[in-house]
């Protein structure tokens, strides 16, 4: 069963109570079943849809423009080698044939003992270190092929696991307002006034 | 909508002209509609205040405020191509078929005339070299990645992208790329089909099933060029509106499975009628061909379902080419029904409403007539009832309580459609009178109608 | 392509927590605690002059601090460049709620400063943020980050964390009756969400796609069919700034249409790319890419061959337009924009159709799907382009380019002038028949790379005459 579990569920309710609309946890919230499952089931997206008041097919739809989601088993680092234009001018390319050749699968593929993914990506924010990649989102930065093999010897030895978590964990501090300082949110339908600080007389 | 319909007199509806069938048989339904609304439009005795001017290609025409400039320009004879507007849903400017120039501050703007509300004295133009050039552009836009499928698409003939290649397209494409493939078609439901790759996800199906029918199965997935439309796993596309999607469809993507194969729509031949499976008597046209009823569609009766259909009323043909239909008289006899002639069973009848005058006055007999019939079937049995002098008559079947029974007036379907409030005392009308149901969320989406409703069973309200 | 660079003939920046930023001797409003390996704390934050900004605007009227920021004439930073006092003024009068989003959604190829700021001094944006609210009266604050950078996140929200507690955020702000909160949200990955009403749309738990402006204007229908006032994170950053030094302070630096400093990130094929905080309007290209405080020259003494002056979507600029500063009309009559401060490099060893691949297969990629001249369009410019570098490719394809360009962006196409080609610039915008820029942004590559350099692509495709058959499974990608 890959529902969110009852942990997951606290601080779904939580993340949703931020928002004037409950859809709008919709990501968060399809984040927060990866994070739990290693990518996106289709119980977990029923899961959420209850939890928002949605169809599934309105969580599965939306999840399903974001590249971030996957929607099958991935291996437990996926490595995002950048392909777009400031990386491909420093080498990026060949990084990637040689990470190819080095894992022995295609881009896009999963390695038989189902530690890592391979992807193309698009731009990482991180171009005037080009060439860069990402394992689970993380960057590393002008990598070359001799950096490549040591960072996948590092990942199959175990060594980054404090870097690096598993498929799925994004920042690992979550955001936390406290109760007492918390303003709340309100649907805008409710609103009928200004903010207290704004005069009320039009500026 | 709802203050264009209760200025303006509802169109002779119930005759059934032939410059009706002809209007219907030349244009897709949609462009019907447009050509009913003008009428009514035109029909107008004084100038209406909320009218405006615009110019449209060197001529002036007069323009509901409000309305946008594509449903001005087709009102007017103008006609622009579209894909996604649709004049009974919101409109997305998706398509970016329906361009138009609009002379701005700048000079002339191409904006796209479903998503430009009209504007008094506003300049606009359907025909520059420059709208040509945008409007063919799309349209070898869209014919690049769609299947020449053509020769076994149920769409042929009827399909909005072949005749907008046609009259606005560029005549060639250039394009010698391979195609996006996808499995096809696949069921999205008993009724459904979904060809992905005729698709052009101009979300008129999508749009349909969230804004009018609130069954939000079917949504967009994916991204950009591999976009598609589906449902989601295990969880098909059942919805008491489904067919509607089909009708709305201006390619082959969604087919009906009742009707895959079936007939070219040079093929039918085709009468305006209305529908009978329940009482809120939708504007249909019946589909036939050989002698067989093959399909209904939907017509945009303003007052009425607005194009719309429930499944059951449009695929009940099946209903009638059923094996299981009675086709003839039964007469009840010692041995049980026997089938009898029409003469001996309106023999039969007579003669048993005869002695039942004999015995115990015309008040021993009691008539139902029933609600789903049309108003040509009420007035007859009606008829009927007054030469026998039978008073005790009833049309209900369950489908409401009589009108005076809370001493308040009739209502029309509009009237209940732009009411404050709607108070609905035990129909489940998704269930019951599906199409008003369509009307009624309709008034509340729009948050002018409350509905109040008292029940003691879940509905789909 | 281009051979790999070993990195140990690269140099190195200065603060390894800060990777690629350089300090100089020049103002920095907004990179001022990058020097410090714990300046995204709360106490190097307040031990440097942090919520000061905030102090002095909570001393004032919201509408003086409005003034104060339409005063600095604060150019957005996010890459349409509109003055953000000017924006703020658009919400109307007395609707409510009204709310901030603040995009952080950089991925514009070529972009590299807000990850930085996000990473490095994210109480700086938070304060901008709360000013702003402050001003405009936003009720509530959305920080919409890139779902890539998840340590941005964990920064920022460590930081919102820690303002929360300190008081900085949240109900009665400072003791005064300033309320609001601000929210933490990730992204997922899509580029086209950076645009302002697709950002709206995700934000409201939608798919990305843009919306059209008319109607749909955020200031005036924005999320959850607010007013809203979506600005970039390093357009918030220079807030503090503005707040606590005053608006001459900010219009003291730069030039009177371009105030003020901006960060730019030079990547491709420079000595030393890096990120520089640059003073705006004064600093021209040929400083970017050659001075020692910048990137120091092209890199093994090569020539420039071409480079982006403002991220993927800006037209090619080439050695003739090394002296154009940091101005946007500059830019603009030059035939190309300023954009996201992202200056991309290509020397003379550049395989050019092969470099307009990469940024045409990214736009083509990132489409939203909404609309057809991008979907479609964006797409078959891909097919079409990998082909011809392929080697699959014909003269005819190279029309065909323009032809399907021309029916994405209707009209002359900006682009920049040609000592060599003898060929006059086309001023900056284009039309488009699309929703949003990014189905032009996947023309604008290669209409710039066919335009000035037609000989790099007429050497790669056949003639039409000898071609016998096109292979048409050819330049099928994924």
């Amino acid at each position: 069963m890959s529902r969110l579990n009852d942990h997951n569920v606290v601080v779904a309710k939580e993340i949703i109570a931020r928002y004037p609309k409950k859809k709008s946890a919709l990501i968060p919230l399809v984040h927060l079943s990866q994070q739990q499952n290693g990518y996106v089931t289709e119980d977990a997206m029923r899961h959420v849809a209850e939890l928002l008041d949605v169809t599934p097919a309105e969580v599965y739809g939306t999840a399903s423009f974001y590249e971030m989601f996957r929607f099958e088993p991935t291996g437990k680092y996926l490595i995002n080698i950048c392909g777009t234009m400031s990386c491909a001018l420093m080498g990026g390319d060949d990084l990637m044939h040689h990470a190819e050749h080095t894992l022995g699968i295609r881009a896009g593929s999963t390695t038989s003992d189902g530690l890592i993914t391979l992807q193309h990506a698009e731009c990482q924010a991180a171009c005037t270190e080009a060439p860069t990649l990402q394992v689970n989102y993380r960057h590393r930065y002008r990598v070359t092929p001799q950096a490549f093999d040591e960072l996948v010897a590092d990942l199959r030895a175990g060594v980054l696991d404090a870097e690096v978590p598993p498929h799925g964990s994004l920042g690992r501090t979550r955001q936390q307002i406290p109760a007492d300082r918390a303003v709340g949110a309100h649907h805008p339908d409710d609103v009928t006034e200004g903010p207290v600080w704004i005069p009320v007389s039009p500026a | 909508m709802s203050d264009e319909t209760t200025d303006t007199p509802a169109p002779d509806a119930d005759v059934i002209t032939d410059e009706v069938v002809a209007d219907v048989e030349a244009a897709h339904g949609e462009l019907a509609d447009e050509a009913e609304a003008a009428e009514a439009v035109e029909a107008e005795p004084e100038p209406d205040p909320n009218l405006v001017t615009l110019n449209l290609n060197g001529r002036d025409v007069a323009a509901r405020k409000g309305d946008m400039v594509i449903a001005a320009a087709l009102q007017a004879d103008e006609y622009v191509p579209h894909f996604c507007y649709h004049p009974r849903m919101s409109p997305v400017g998706m398509c970016r078929q329906c361009m138009v120039e609009v002379e701005g501050p700048r000079g002339p703007m191409m904006v796209v005339s479903c998503m430009t509300p009209v504007a008094d004295g506003q300049v606009v133009r359907t025909d520059t070299p420059q709208v040509k050039r945008a409007q063919e552009g799309m349209l070898e836009l869209l014919l690049a990645n769609h299947p020449l499928d053509c020769p076994v698409c149920d769409k042929g003939g009827e399909c909005p992208l072949q005749d907008q290649a046609f009259s606005h397209g560029p005549g060639e494409s250039r394009y010698v790329e391979e195609k996006r493939h996808y499995e096809k078609p696949i069921p999205i439901s008993d009724l459904v089909y979904l060809d992905r790759e005729r698709c052009i996800l101009c979300d008129r199906c999508t749009r349909f099933a969230d804004e009018v029918a609130g069954d939000k199965l079917i949504h967009f997935i994916s991204r950009g060029n591999d976009t598609q439309v589906m449902t989601f796993p295990d969880e098909p596309f059942v919805s008491y509106f489904s067919g509607n999607t089909v009708q709305i469809c201006p390619v082959g993507a969604l087919t009906a499975k009742p009707y895959r194969f079936k007939a070219r729509p040079w093929d039918l031949a085709q009468r305006e009628s209305t529908c009978t499976t329940c009482s809120v008597g939708c504007r249909t046209v019946i589909q036939s061909s050989r002698d067989e009823l093959l399909r209904y569609q939907g017509v945009d009766s303003d007052p009425v379902n607005w194009g719309w259909l429930c499944d059951r009323g449009r695929f009940n043909f099946e209903a009638v080419n059923s094996d299981l239909r009675l086709a003839a008289p039964m007469v009840k006899s010692d041995t049980g029904l026997v089938t009898a002639s029409w003469n001996a069973a309106l023999r039969a009848a007579a003669t048993l409403v005869t002695e039942a005058l004999a015995d115990g006055g015309p008040d021993s007999i009691g008539l139902l007539g029933g609600a789903r019939g049309s108003n040509e079937d009420a007035f007859a049995w009606a008829q009927l009832a007054d030469s026998i002098g039978i008073s005790y008559r009833d049309a209900q079947l369950g489908d409401g309580l009589p009108a005076g029974i809370l001493g308040l007036d009739r209502a029309t379907i509009d009237d209940a459609a732009t009411a404050a409030t709607v108070i609905l005392l035990g129909p489940d009308l998704k269930e019951e009178l599906p199409v008003l149901y369509l009307r009624l969320r309709d008034a509340a989406e729009k948050k002018h109608t409350r509905i109040i409703e008292f029940s003691t069973l879940e509905t789909g309200m | 392509m281009s051979t790999f660079n070993e990195s140990t003939d690269r140099v190195v920046s200065p603060y390894p927590w800060a990777p690629g930023y350089y300090p100089s001797d020049r103002p920095a409003i907004v990179t001022s605690r990058f020097q410090y390996e714990d300046g995204h704390t709360l106490e190097r934050y307040l031990a440097t002059g942090g919520y000061e900004g905030l102090r002095a605007a909570l001393a004032k009227s919201p509408s003086e601090v409005a003034d104060e920021v339409k005063n600095s004439t604060l150019l957005g930073r996010g890459g349409a460049g509109f003055p953000a006092g000017t924006k703020w003024g658009f919400t109307p009068q007395g609707v409510w709620p009204r709310y901030l989003v603040v995009n952080g959604d950089e991925s514009e190829p070529g972009t590299y400063k807000d990850r930085l700021l996000m990473e490095c001094d994210p109480h700086q944006l938070i304060e901008g943020s709360l000013i702003a609210s402050y001003a405009a009266g936003l009720s509530q604050c959305f920080l919409y980050i890139r779902g890539e950078m998840p340590l941005a996140h964990e920064r920022v929200a460590t930081a919102l964390n820690d303002a929360y507690a300190a008081g900085y955020i949240g109900t009665n702000i400072l003791g005064t009756d300033f309320s609001v909160d601000i929210v933490l949200h990730y992204g997922a990955g899509a580029y086209v969400v950076g645009e302002e009403t697709a950002l709206i749309e995700s934000l409201e738990g939608e798919r990305g796609m843009p919306r059209l402006k008319p109607p749909y204007f955020p200031a005036a229908v924005g999320l959850y069919g607010q007013p809203t006032i979506v600005n970039n994170v390093e357009t918030l950053a220079n807030l503090p700034f503005i707040a606590k030094e005053g608006s001459a302070a900010y219009t003291a630096i730069g030039t009177p249409t371009s105030p003020g400093t901006r960060m730019i990130a030079v990547s491709g094929h420079v000595v030393r790319p890096g990120v520089y905080e640059i003073v705006n309007g004064s600093t021209t290209f040929r400083d970017l890419l050659y001075g020692d405080d910048f990137a120091q020259g092209i890199r093994d003494g090569n020539d420039l061959k071409a480079f982006v002056p403002g991220g993927g979507s800006a037209p090619w600029f080439t050695a003739d337009q090394l002296d154009i500063p940091f101005e946007g009309p500059q830019a603009g009559a030059a035939g190309s924009m300023l954009g996201s401060g992202a200056v991309m490099v290509m020397d003379s060893t550049t395989d050019i159709p092969a470099a307009a691949l990469t940024l045409v297969r990214f736009y083509a990629h990132e489409s939203c799907g909404k609309c057809v001249p991008c979907r479609e369009g964006g797409t078959w410019l891909y097919r079409l382009v990998q082909r011809i570098v392929d080697g699959y490719g014909t003269d005819a394809d190279l029309e065909t380019i323009r032809q399907v360009g021309e029916s994405i962006c209707p009209g002359d196409m900006p682009h920049a002038s040609s000592e060599r080609l003898g060929l006059d610039a086309v001023p900056f915008p284009y039309k488009m028949t699309t929703i949003c820029f990014v189905g032009p942004s996947a023309y604008v590559p290669i209409h710039s790379a066919l335009t000035l350099f037609p000989e790099e692509f007429e050497a790669l495709v056949t003639k039409r005459a000898e071609r016998r058959h096109i292979p048409v499974m050819a330049g099928v990608a994924e």
